[in-house]
């Protein structure tokens, strides 16, 4: 619990939610789940040159946070899994390693819609 | 009609208030306080996770998975959406953006019913993100494959 951690997390998850904000307000006709797709897609990426585990290390939830960090999930995840178990666990790994979170994202979603209702 | 001056300063403070760069960056700051401010609650449960014991590795699903139960609570609330208005990507980009994104799409589409409503529309953003991080991390796993050999590290 130190405050550098805080300190860490606000700082570097800041900066890459400012990223992807100049994305947004620089970029033409974007929106933003453009945008989200374009930072999963460059966190895989990143984690493809190994990048992103780093940075998770340093900033903790500052990196692991952010959408980013799903991309660097499903690679991590299939290339755990090809390690493991080949083709069957390259195919199965990405979504191995970001079920958690799938799940609980789908599962809240639909807890939502049956018990509250959209404002305004 | 000559101005006066109050005219023309009025006229200023009006140009600077519309013109494009100063809303980008107050949309920038938006984003990294509210981005931040975010991330820095994840720290505290990534910080109670480790403290309870958990390997980082299995630390950072944990916490995504709360951080996107928090996020699906906070748009049943109608705050989350409040908070996005403002801070833009700030809010989308952080995990509990990607939840708000499906309960809201959850609860928008109710009125359309259960199945073809909720459970369909429930992935209009949620749905892109998925397939086209699957897609681009296959490519990527397996150039990194034929790169460093199928240990992967």
């Amino acid at each position: 619990m130190t405050l550098m951690s805080f300190v860490l997390a606000f700082v570097v998850g800041g900066l890459i939610c400012v990223l992807a904000q100049l994305t947004l307000d620089l970029g033409t006709n974007l929106t933003p789940a453009h945008v989200m797709v374009l930072f999963v897609v460059l966190g895989a990426v990143a984690s493809g040159l190994g990048l992103y585990e780093p940075l998770i290390e340093f900033a903790g939830a500052g990196a692991s946070v952010p959408l980013p960090a799903f991309g660097h999930a499903l690679v991590k995840g299939m290339l755990k899994g090809a390690a493991e178990k080949g083709l069957s666990g390259l195919l199965a790994g990405g979504l191995t390693g970001t079920a958690l979170g799938l799940t609980v994202a789908i599962l809240a979603g639909l807890a939502m819609a049956l018990v509250a209702r959209p404002k305004g | 009609m000559k101005a006066t001056k109050e005219q023309a300063d009025e006229y200023k403070r009006l140009v600077m208030r519309r013109s494009p760069r100063p809303a980008i960056l107050r949309n920038a700051l938006w984003a990294f306080g509210v981005g931040g401010t975010i991330c820095a609650v994840g720290q505290f449960f990534l910080n109670l996770a480790l403290l309870g014991g958990l390997p980082l590795t299995e630390a950072v699903p944990l916490v995504a998975g709360v951080m996107i139960a928090i996020g699906a609570a906070l748009t049943g609330l109608g705050v989350y959406d409040r908070i996005g208005k403002r801070a833009g990507m700030g809010a989308a980009l952080p995990i509990t953006g990607f939840a708000n994104s499906i309960a809201s799409a959850a609860m928008e589409f109710r009125r359309e019913g259960l199945l073809l409503g909720v459970g369909a529309r429930l992935f209009t953003i949620a749905g892109p993100v998925i397939v086209y991080a699957l897609a681009a991390g296959l490519v990527v796993a397996l150039i990194r494959m034929l790169v460093s050999g199928p240990a992967g590290s």
